[in-house]
């Protein structure tokens, strides 16, 4: 855990917009885009992603300094016309999976995908047996 | 002096639940009949030495001994009272006490009170009690001695969280924890049936009050706690899946489970072997949370490592209750008998499905909280979080409540759909009105609050329909137990949908005299003033806000800084109106000197945790219901008695 977050520390100071706990939070962390649309885009996206230094926070729900300054890469990459898939894909690359709460499609997380589909054949054979069952012994009585 | 009482005291309570363990089972031998009689009175004795335990406890948070190692690390000698006594239970080995005190008080109570199960039943419920708090007994003083003394006291204690200082916070542990180990109860009884292959009705009526106590007070634990993150964290978010939040779900959607299907057993003697199974589950979610939060496994796996011990204990009891319990229930499941029949059309057939779905939702959010653990192991970090959690539950979710309107207006046992159809008619089409209207007045509205906002309204109509028909002045009470349940259930979740669809956030620079808009309010910065409270310093912001214009109100967010131990805290500043809620948050101040204000404005928001508590009004009626009919049960049988005993003394 502690190299991760050394891995991440040091990719971010590597990063050129990258603000430091002590300097002013970069404009867009705090600031909404002035297109509403682009702005409902960029809100949608940054739902997704995780702040990478609190507990189980997105970064729109946070007001730690790295995730106010992921805040600001995702609204001027919004800006400047980007899809928010491909900021994603850009996120990831940096800081891995980790970094994003849709998951993402890829081995490891098939099983997690087929989860739904395994309960719902289960739950439908219960009942199917169940009922089977059930009208059986009533057309018996 | 009170720290060594404490402990020796507990120690005591330690050992009679070793006696009421042997005592409970040898009573089920034809030999050991004798040793029953000393059961219940050890239950009861062991309740009270544990509950001493615990006030020696909070007599030394109260006091600030800081020659108790605990009291040092989590207390400080200028905190609030409140909060000096809620720091009892705000750590682990205190919450653990906690927990092992409302167990042994809950088995001491069942001691006492409980006269309508078959004696040999009740015994091997208090031995299977005794069993299952011995584990935590053994955790308590092996690994987490809450009552360790410091070789030399400490000069001044360490403090509180800053984020936990909060008065609703200050209860909302022991709201959850007494859920919890309600379920404990629930599944003591349902091992106390297996092992004298009882399960039925009498089981299930015993087993139910229980389950709605912990169920009521889960509900409420969850409320206050989901509350607590939207007005605490600054930003208006107000479910996170965060592990730990999901820690209290589970329980409280097997429980829901539970519950269900405990009234169909107590009614209709139908879903034994289920019932007895979610009895099990139930239980074994609420330890799966207590292990997930207490062991540190949440944050990582390597987490986890820095304190195996603990970890690995919890582990173990874990295994050793469920593991033990599913072995039970697999070796006497066969003796179990399914008992009565239904049609696929009846009220059993769709408390069924809702069971099935009930637990499909649990076995969703189990899997998405463990799921990072698991591929952790494989060495992949990965997240899951809302995006995966919201369109999944919803799967189960949303046919469960248009369920949950038909559903009651079944009869048991068999019915037929035309009867209904007429009736049902009218939700389902205010249902397809809403969907049609929110899609036409909000057009881009994603699918989920569009489903959540029209089958919201469905259900929160349809929930009153069972009231149909009916004299209101002598429906019994768990029938509007059950009504106000499925209202709020409805109520919250068009709550929870309007605010994901509708909100408005507006993030903004200003200056002291600036005005903002956010939705339809209109708000300006009167001034920014620092303010002192009994452990920490603010800036506190005064803004007006005017809703279209109308007469100002004004708010208070401030800024928190809190000295021991340091931390920050945003106090948001709430404006509640019928169709709403503003939520105000004073930030940092800029480079050029301009404040950094957000806003929300949220429609219907507040109806999210109205349906909550709503959601445990209808809990508490259906509590008071059953209690009221068990009572007036027992009196009647005491007439008869007395009325036989007569007649056999004039004769």
């Amino acid at each position: 855990m502690k190299r991760l977050v050394l891995i991440v520390l040091a990719l971010f100071a590597a990063m050129p917009l990258a603000a430091q706990d002590q300097l002013p939070p970069a404009p867009y962390a705090y600031r909404q885009l002035d297109d509403p649309a682009l702005e409902a885009k960029a809100q949608g996206l940054m739902e997704t992603l995780r702040c990478l230094k609190c507990q189980s926070q997105s970064i729109a729900d946070s007001d730690a300094p790295m995730a106010g300054d992921m805040r600001h890469q995702v609204r001027t990459r919004i800006a400047a016309g980007e899809q928010p898939e491909a900021i994603r894909a850009w996120l990831i690359e940096r800081y891995g999976d980790y970094v994003s709460y849709a998951p993402q499609n890829k081995p490891i997380m098939w099983p997690l995908f087929a989860a739904p589909l395994v309960i719902l054949l289960l739950a439908a054979l219960l009942l199917r047996g169940r009922f089977r069952k059930g009208s059986k012994s009533e057309a018996s009585e | 002096m009170i720290a060594e009482i404490g402990l020796a005291v507990l120690w005591m309570a330690a050992a009679l639940a070793v006696l009421q363990l042997f005592a409970g089972f040898s009573a089920l031998r034809p030999s050991g009949k004798v040793l029953g009689g000393v059961v219940r009175p050890l239950a009861v004795m062991q309740g009270a030495l544990v509950a001493v335990s615990f006030f020696c406890l909070i007599d030394l948070f109260l006091e600030t001994d800081l020659s108790v190692k605990l009291v040092a690390a989590n207390s400080h000698s200028m905190k609030p009272f409140i909060f000096k006594l809620a720091g009892t239970w705000g750590n682990h080995e205190g919450s653990m006490l906690l927990w092992v005190t409302i167990m042994a008080v809950s088995g001491g109570f069942v001691a006492l009170i409980e006269k309508r199960l078959r004696e040999e039943t009740l015994l091997a419920t208090l031995a299977g009690q005794a069993f299952v708090s011995l584990g935590f007994y053994a955790f308590l003083l092996l690994s987490s001695n809450p009552f360790e003394r410091l070789p030399e006291p400490a000069p001044e204690g360490q403090g509180l969280n800053p984020l936990l200082q909060d008065v609703g916070l200050a209860f909302h542990p022991p709201t959850l924890y007494v859920g919890y180990v309600g379920l404990s109860v629930a599944f003591s009884f349902a091992i106390g049936a297996l092992i004298t292959r009882d399960v039925g009705p009498a089981f299930a009526r015993a087993m139910r009050p229980w389950v709605l106590g912990a169920w009521i007070f889960l509900t409420i634990g969850i409320t206050a706690g989901s509350y607590w993150a939207y007005y605490t964290l600054g930003w208006g978010g107000w479910w996170f899946w965060d592990p730990v939040e999901n820690a209290s779900l589970m329980p409280w959607l097997a429980a829901t489970a539970l519950l269900h299907s405990a009234s169909v057993l107590a009614s209709r003697n139908a879903l034994r072997a289920w019932t007895v199974m979610l009895g099990v589950i139930a239980f074994s979610m609420s330890m799966v949370g207590t292990f997930l939060v207490r062991s540190g496994i949440l944050t990582s796996v390597h987490a986890f490592a820095v304190d195996p011990e603990r970890g690995s204990f919890i582990l173990a009891l874990l295994a050793v209750y469920i593991g033990g319990a599913l072995a039970l229930f697999g070796i006497r499941a066969s003796t179990v008998t399914e008992g009565e029949r239904f049609s696929l059309v009846s009220r059993e057939a769709s408390l069924v499905f809702n069971n099935v779905m009930l637990c499909g939702i649990l076995g969703i959010v189990l899997l998405g909280t463990l799921y990072p653990l698991l591929t952790e192991a494989f060495g992949a970090k990965v997240s899951v979080g809302p995006p995966y959690f919201n369109p999944v539950s919803a799967i189960f979710a949303i046919p469960m409540m248009l369920m949950m309107g038909v559903g009651p207006l079944l009869r048991w046992r068999k019915d037929k759909p035309s009867r209904i159809t007429a009736t049902v008619a009218v939700p389902a089409l205010l249902t397809a009105l809403a969907l049609l209207a929110v899609v036409v007045l909000a057009p881009g509205i994603r699918l989920l609050p569009l489903l959540g906002i029209a089958v919201g309204i469905g259900l929160a109509v349809a929930s009153w329909l069972p009231l149909r028909g009916r004299n209101l002045r002598r429906t019994p009470l768990s029938v509007w137990g059950m009504v106000f349940g499925h209202f709020g259930i409805g109520v919250a979740l068009l709550g929870a949908a309007s605010e994901s669809a509708f909100s408005t956030e507006r993030l903004a620079a200003m200056n002291v005299g600036d005005t903002q808009s956010v939705g339809p309010i209109t708000l300006k910065l009167i001034s920014i003033e620092p303010v002192a409270g009994p452990n920490w310093t603010a800036l506190e912001a005064t803004v007006t806000a005017s809703y279209n214009g109308g007469a100002p109100v004004t708010l208070h967010p401030q800024a928190r800084t809190f000295s021991s131990p340091p931390g920050e805290r945003t106090e948001s500043a709430l404006h509640t109106r019928w169709n709403g809620q503003l939520y105000a948050v004073l930030g940092n101040e800029g480079e050029d000197g301009r404040w950094q204000m957000r806003f929300w404005w949220k429609p219907f928001v507040p109806l999210l945790w109205l349906g909550g508590l709503l959601v445990a009004f209808g809990g508490l009626l259906a509590l008071l219901g059953r209690v009221a009919q068990d009572v007036k049960r027992l009196r009647v049988g005491d007439k008869i008695a007395f009325r036989k005993a007569r007649q056999e003394m004039l004769k």
